[in-house]
């Protein structure tokens, strides 16, 4: 592995120097030539390649020493992971399995599902079938009816080692980022986290996973050239469910994993559930969030009837949470929940760099704050400077006008 | 009770700005910090030390300069630090951080419980505390708010989407921990004096017994092909009119967009 300038193509224009993230390059001057040369601090570079991105002259290059150990050639079709929870299909699964079938399409090889759970889990193969699954592989086992890291991790390793995919998607929820975490190790799979979007090289045949970092300030392509499968999480609502097609057939494989006795070394004990959750954050289309400006807890009715008229969830910033005004399920923002709805609808939130990293890739942002300055208004779709106390209910009630 | 934690320094987020004319980040003389997260899995740990005693080892692989990370660790209590450190580790992806990691872990050897945070702030991929869980062979519990030992077990509440749940599980595992978990102190002047003079121990590849192809780039299952700045978005709209005006022009504009 190396990083290197190639001093004949350098021009010593420094755009290198601003796309560094950590600030392992500096211009020198060299003998010869007014034209300064970049020099790499090889203490400081993490080798993430935002320089190779930036150089217009193809004039620095990093090179990995490694060569594929497997034999690519046996991993074949897009594998979907279908979570369940409480013998239910998550939307997230279909979601992948729309965006699965392009991918498939483009490989010209099939696209499976697979689906773990307890005897009664039978039934939801159907569903899969009808969103685009050309096969369904279904484990059932009692140690799978509920999500446990290290039985599930067992069978869908063994699964894996077995039918060799090329491409497995997870959604990016807590089971589906637990899971692959520890999957990828267990398979020698590349992993990455959070993707939104997905495309194939058209000549090497290879998945290319672009993903958001650095709170979405960046975006970066990775590829997991020499190992399989190419595995990758996608949070719910990146991609749209696919049409339904009802009746819809496929090949349902049964396969029944050997789970040992210390994959059951972990035990679930109880479920406490959050009686203030209606509508699950990660999975809304609509998110209506209040922040400081509410005041006080009994003013998140305001938030709450709005969300209830356009059947949208509650969200939160961290300052309501820390009050006490409302759980930490609600949170949106750096330490709490990553969301993109469809619409967000901003109330008395200021907009910390926290709470934009958790929200600003929402299709559309609607923000309602007293302060015109409030840094919230910088990535609203729609700003209105004005007192929520008084636009909050008015919009409620327009809406409810409108439909009655 | 001997319990390892995990950080990572990662630049403070609530300074990274993106330079208008080249939209590029501005990361000079933006601050180093310790993961938030992190901070929470050395309170967490700190916490178990007072009631079960034993001692807390912070780990990091990074840089010379992620020694910084560790003095606030010092600074907070830990009773270790270690620093994993060497050009063979450039490059990392989660799969190779997640073995260095783990074999620092098995070099240390004698503990009960790894802790980290939840995920790092910059790269938020949530993976390399189970990843070590797994090099480990040993249990990991993900995204906890309560952590409580009894004896040879440890009964962990998690934070779900909806709910929370709870588990048990044997000791050693990895845990990893979120915001609410607690409020990680304040470094004590006594701490920071401590800090202040405290060597950082570095371990090198060589140190940690790792085997070579899982270092680093080469080790490295994913590749970074290309990084770029996300299109800016459109600038957004102000609504200006009175307020019944603007509820029904906003209105308008959603159902436009056919969102409802």
């Amino acid at each position: 592995m190396s990083i290197r300038v190639i001093a004949d193509k350098c021009t010593g224009c420094t755009l290198c120097v601003k796309a560094c993230p950590f600030a392992a390059i500096t211009m020198q001057p060299r003998e010869g030539t007014p034209k300064k040369l970049a020099v790499i601090d090889l203490d400081k570079c993490t080798l993430c390649g935002a320089c190779v991105s930036s150089c217009k002259f193809d004039a620095i290059e990093i090179k990995a020493e490694k060569e594929s150990s497997q034999d690519l050639s046996h991993f074949k079709g897009v594998w979907v992971f279908a979570e369940q929870r409480e013998g239910k299909i998550q939307p997230v699964a279909y979601e992948l399995l729309g965006e699965g079938r392009k991918l498939a399409e483009e490989l010209k090889t099939d696209l499976s599902a697979v689906l773990c759970g307890g005897e009664d889990i039978e039934e939801e193969v159907t569903h899969l079938f009808a969103y685009g699954a050309d096969k369904v592989y279904l484990m059932h086992h009692d140690e799978l009816k509920d999500y446990k890291s290290l039985p599930y991790t067992r069978a869908i390793a063994e699964l894996i080692t077995k039918y060799k995919p090329e491409i497995f998607l997870l959604g990016a929820t807590t089971m589906g980022r637990d899971l692959a975490a520890r999957l990828a190790i267990r398979v020698g799979a590349g992993l990455t986290a959070d993707c939104t979007g997905l495309s194939i090289d058209p000549e090497k045949k290879i998945l290319q996973q672009t993903r958001p970092a650095f709170g979405g300030n960046i975006m970066a392509t990775i590829i997991s050239p020499n190992n399989r499968p190419q595995m990758a999480t996608v949070r719910p609502k990146v991609f749209r469910k696919p049409d339904k097609q009802e009746g819809k057939k496929g090949e349902l494989i049964k396969f029944s994993p050997i789970i040992s006795p210390e994959d059951l070394a972990v035990k679930l004990i109880e479920i406490i559930k959050d009686e203030s959750i209606k509508v699950n954050l990660a999975e809304a289309e609509i998110i209506i969030s209040g922040g400081r400006g509410i005041g006080e807890a009994k003013n998140f009715k305001l938030i709450e009837d709005l969300a209830r008229e356009l059947g949208g969830a509650v969200g939160a910033s961290r300052a309501t949470v820390d009050a006490g005004w409302i759980s930490a399920h609600h949170q949106v923002g750096q330490t709490g929940k990553t969301v993109a709805p469809k619409l967000y609808i901003a109330c008395g939130i200021s907009g910390k760099i926290q709470h934009l990293v958790g929200m600003q890739s929402s299709d559309t942002i609607v923000a309602i704050n007293k302060d015109p300055d409030a840094p919230i208004f910088k990535v609203a779709t729609y700003g209105i400077v004005g007192d929520l106390f008084e636009y909050v209910p008015m919009l409620t009630n327009k809406l409810k006008e409108i439909r009655g | 009770m001997n319990i390892i934690v995990c950080i990572k320094q990662v630049p403070e987020t609530t300074e990274v700005k993106i330079n208008p004319e080249t939209n590029t980040l501005i990361r000079e003389g933006v601050p180093a910090v310790v993961n938030p997260f992190d901070e929470n899995a050395i309170e967490a740990a700190l916490k178990i030390k007072e009631k079960h005693g034993g001692k807390v080892t912070v780990i990091t692989m990074g840089p010379p300069q992620a020694a910084e990370a560790l003095k606030t660790a010092i600074a907070m209590g830990a009773d270790d630090v270690v620093l994993v450190s060497d050009r063979a580790f450039a490059g990392s992806d989660t799969w190779a951080t997640s073995y260095t990691l783990a074999q620092t872990i098995k070099k240390l050897g004698d503990y009960q419980l790894i802790l980290c945070g939840k995920q790092a702030i910059d790269g938020d991929t949530a993976q390399v505390g189970p990843g070590i869980a797994e090099w480990l062979k040993i249990p990991q519990v993900t995204f906890a708010v309560k952590v409580e030992i009894d004896g040879t077990k440890v009964k962990v509440e998690r934070m779900l989407e909806e709910v929370n749940e709870v588990v048990e599980a044997p000791l050693p595992a990895v845990i990893t921990v979120v915001k609410q978990i607690n409020e990680p102190r304040m470094p004590s002047l006594r701490g920071m004096m401590k800090a202040k003079k405290a060597e950082v121990k570095t371990m090198k590849a060589a140190d940690i017994g790792a085997d070579k192809k899982n270092l680093g780039l080469d080790g490295s299952p994913t590749q970074v092909v290309k990084i770029f700045t996300p299109p800016p978005k459109g600038g957004g709209e102000i609504l200006s009119g009175d307020p019944a005006e603007n509820v029904a022009k906003l209105i308008g504009k959603i159902k436009e967009r056919k969102i409802i």
